[in-house]
């Protein structure tokens, strides 16, 4: 089998000759000596593996690299290491706008990009691949007798007048350590009101931050928590058993959608192969893949307008307002001062 | 103009040239202020935009302990993003050190001053950028610091639509001009109709329609019509005084001479000497002939100016050889000659100016008595095919002796062999004259067994 890993290696030291770090990478071999595509992504490796083993079987010969790290330090390979990369997949979608409202993305056009709708590409070099709602996750046994909250001031009023039994049992992201938490942080911050009230309440109870959904999904089964505040809704469906405690909440005042995005970087060494990878993300067979095996929902209009609260971020310069570092600092300089509190 | 258009050519296609030279140049002008407007539009558009999102950012400018507090307002980029998806870089300054921002992003000029932008394009990154700059003051710790903010964007989104509108300019100046090709076309024809009807109109007049012009003409051929009536009847009076002066002239040469004839003829009875008589013999004949000469003169002269007019008469040819036979009736039995006249029982009609085939005939049949033998014959045959009537008139004269047709019908031109007989060499220069004037033809051959055959072939 060609297509066998080779190679599955936990780089958690920093990455040979470069700064940025690589949590993890995996080789797909091809035949010896043909092209090679390296991919480096936010998105676990198990998660993306159909995708390749279908990509390759299309492409048969192609061996695959394929690295993960962190959003910030997929923004730190590109922007300042011009790290050898044909194709970057993030869900930072700050970041991502950054890179390419600042040149670091070349244009690729194709007819897989042309049936992708406006709100879901920029410049013919930012695509979105696909779209995820930042959720809220609810303990069943931890809310017992209280009403189920649909809003984030019903979530407000249930910590209000309980407490006890919410103090220490919040999870959310610190905006300060995690890209994807920076962005859901301002995103609410920019929506809604609500948030900074949210936000000093939960300051007043002990909450947990964390850097990632996943740890925060597992705290919320073993009963740690019993609201996880900003979770990834892929994760969460992917991880939590339908009928469990967990109950997954889309809060009815608003739900933000995530675009997950890829680029092809100025710096690619092959980004024809970049390319045609993206293009198969994009493909009705990849879309497929990636909603129904991979977890991640495929780019889909009409099931954005079905639901009123769901509100896609949206791919405009106005994400590049955050990712100032004084506008940053000042963000997160208001967020500790209510949260995390003495 | 001179260089550029035939003097010869067409009015209608000189015409047309300039109207489509005009309007062509007219799209062309329409185009290019069409899309120049746009251009300006979209730009000042665009510019309002940009302008907006400067003073946003700069209205949100404050004074702290440490600083300025700068917090750009997410709208401020986000509505950078409404025309299209264009790149936006930015700078903010405070006291000429970059706080935030793009550092390399290049600075206006000249310091712009109250919140009004300061608009000015600059190449950034490989690109042109618009720039849009504010400076304002901001009291840190009661201390005024200027504080100038940045917004530039590509302009991509404005050259599409730019682009778009250009586009829509050459339509609409390749539709003005498709119209105004139209409206030359019917223009050029216009304005010629009249100068071709007159044209026309004038090609269809008869040879002896001389009336002056009177139909209603534009302006500028008024002079050309006066001019061609004046030329007009200054022909129709000239055609006039020929006609007089052929009428008179045979009058006044005829009258003296039948005078003089008659009174050598009185002579002749009176006297009784005979070298006296031989004497007024030769003054009678030589009469006779200055009377004959200018009678074919006039004659000639008569032909030419009726072959220009050419009067269509309605004649029947048989007829006519028929009262010709009788007219020449006591000539040839004078000179013991058969004349013969053989005609169809029907009459012959055909379209020509009688007097002149009258004239023709007659000259034919002269000749053929003039040259025949004594107890000879000559033949009068009338004819008709499906196209053309023929007079044929034969004898069995001397013939034509080898001379050659064309010599014998030029003017003042004889045969070799006629010597003994008068003659001027105008008959047959005359019968000649008339078959081309009424688009027939004249043959002269001999005949077997001697003689000559003159033919005279006229359409009906």
């Amino acid at each position: 089998m060609r297509r066998i890993i080779l190679a599955a290696v936990m780089v958690l030291a920093a990455h040979a000759a470069t700064a940025f770090q690589i949590e993890e990478e995996t080789l797909f071999p091809g035949t010896p000596n043909g092209r090679e595509l390296s991919i480096l992504s936010t998105t676990d490796t198990e998660i993306f593996r159909p995708l390749i083993d279908a990509f390759q079987q299309a492409n048969p010969g192609v061996s695959l690299r394929y690295s993960v790290a962190s959003s910030t330090e997929v923004y730190a390979a590109v922007h300042d290491d011009h790290a050898a990369y044909d194709l970057v997949i993030s869900s930072a979608m700050d970041l991502q706008m950054k890179l390419a409202n600042d040149g670091y993305a070349l244009a690729h056009r194709s007819a897989q990009t042309g049936t992708l709708p406006a709100w879901a590409r920029w410049r013919d070099q930012l695509y979105a691949v696909a779209q995820e709602p930042v959720v809220t996750i609810l303990s069943r046994k931890g809310f017992a007798g209280l009403d189920l909250p649909h809003t984030r001031a019903d979530l407000l009023s249930l910590m209000r007048d309980n407490p006890d039994r919410f103090r220490g049992r919040i999870g959310t992201y610190d905006p300060a350590r995690s890209g994807a938490g920076y962005l859901f942080a301002t995103q609410d911050a920019r929506q809604s009101d609500t948030f900074w009230r949210l936000a000093e309440v939960m300051g007043t109870l002990d909450p947990r931050l964390y850097t990632g959904s996943a740890d925060m999904i597992g705290d919320l089964q073993s009963g740690q928590l019993i609201v996880a505040y900003n979770v990834l809704g892929s994760y969460a469906a992917a991880s939590l058993p339908p009928d469990g405690d967990a109950i997954i909440l889309q809060p009815e005042d608003f739900t933000h959608i995530l675009l997950r995005t890829a680029l092809i970087p100025r710096d690619a060494p092959d980004p024809g192969l970049g390319g045609a990878f993206l293009d198969f993300l994009l493909s009705d067979q990849g879309q497929t893949l990636l909603d129904q095996v991979a977890g991640l929902p495929r780019i889909n209009e009409a099931a954005l307008a079905a639901e009123q609260n769901l509100r896609p971020i949206r791919l405009d310069p106005g994400l590049l307002v955050y990712v100032d570092p004084l506008k940053r600092q000042r963000f997160l300089r208001e967020w500790a001062a209510a949260v995390v509190q003495p | 103009m001179k260089t550029l258009f035939n003097p010869a050519g067409s009015i209608r296609r000189r015409l047309l040239w300039l109207l489509l030279i005009g309007a062509a140049v007219l799209s062309g002008l329409l185009y290019l202020s069409v899309s120049t407007v746009a251009r300006s539009a979209v730009e000042t558009t665009q510019d309002s935009i940009l302008g907006a999102a400067t003073i946003a950012i700069a209205e949100q400018l404050r004074g702290a302990d440490d600083g300025v507090e700068v917090d750009i307002p997410y709208t401020a980029f986000s509505m950078l993003g409404a025309v299209g998806e264009d790149r936006v870089f930015y700078r903010i300054l405070v006291n000429g050190e970059t706080v935030t921002g793009y550092d390399d992003l290049p600075l206006p000029d000249t310091t712009p001053a109250g919140l009004t932008p300061r608009y000015y394009s600059h190449p950034y990154q490989d690109m042109m950028v618009r720039i849009a700059a504010v400076e304002r003051p901001v009291l840190v710790s009661s201390r005024s610091v200027a504080v100038q903010v940045l917004v530039a964007q590509t302009r991509t989104a404005q050259d599409a639509i730019v682009g778009q509108m250009a586009n829509r300019a050459a339509a609409l100046g390749l539709g003005f001009f498709g119209v105004a090709a139209v409206l030359a076309v019917v223009t050029a024809r216009s304005v010629v109709q009249p100068v071709n009807s007159l044209a026309e109109a004038m090609g269809r007049r008869g040879p002896q329609d001389l009336r002056p012009v009177t139909r209603p003409v534009p302006q500028e051929l008024t002079p050309l019509v006066a001019a061609l009536n004046g030329f007009i009847s200054r022909l129709s009076g000239a055609l006039t005084r020929t006609e007089t002066f052929i009428a008179e002239a045979a009058h006044h040469i005829r009258t003296p001479l039948a005078t003089l004839r008659a009174q050598a003829e009185l002579a002749l009875r009176q006297t009784d000497d005979d070298a006296t008589r031989a004497t007024l013999r030769g003054v009678i004949r030589s009469v006779d002939d200055s009377a004959r000469s200018a009678s074919q003169l006039l004659e000639h002269a008569a032909v030419v100016y009726r072959s220009d007019q050419r009067a269509d008469d309605r004649i029947d040819l048989a007829a006519l050889a028929r009262d010709i036979g009788q007219s020449f009736g006591p000539t040839a039995d004078l000179r013991d000659l058969t004349l013969a006249v053989h005609t169809p029982d029907s009459p012959v009609w055909l379209t020509a100016d009688r007097l002149l085939v009258e004239t023709a005939l007659r000259n034919l049949v002269d000749n053929a008595i003039k040259y025949s033998n004594p107890d000879g014959q000559v033949s009068i045959d009338v004819d008709q095919s499906a196209t053309h009537a023929s007079v044929r008139v034969s004898d069995r004269g001397r013939g034509l002796d080898g001379a050659r047709r064309s010599h014998l019908t030029a003017r003042f031109q004889r045969g070799g062999n006629v010597g003994d007989v008068v003659g001027t060499g105008l008959g047959l220069t005359i019968v000649q004259e008339v078959a081309r004037a009424q688009n027939g033809s004249f043959t002269l051959s001999d005949r077997t067994g001697g003689g000559t055959c003159a033919e005279l072939s006229l359409p009906l």
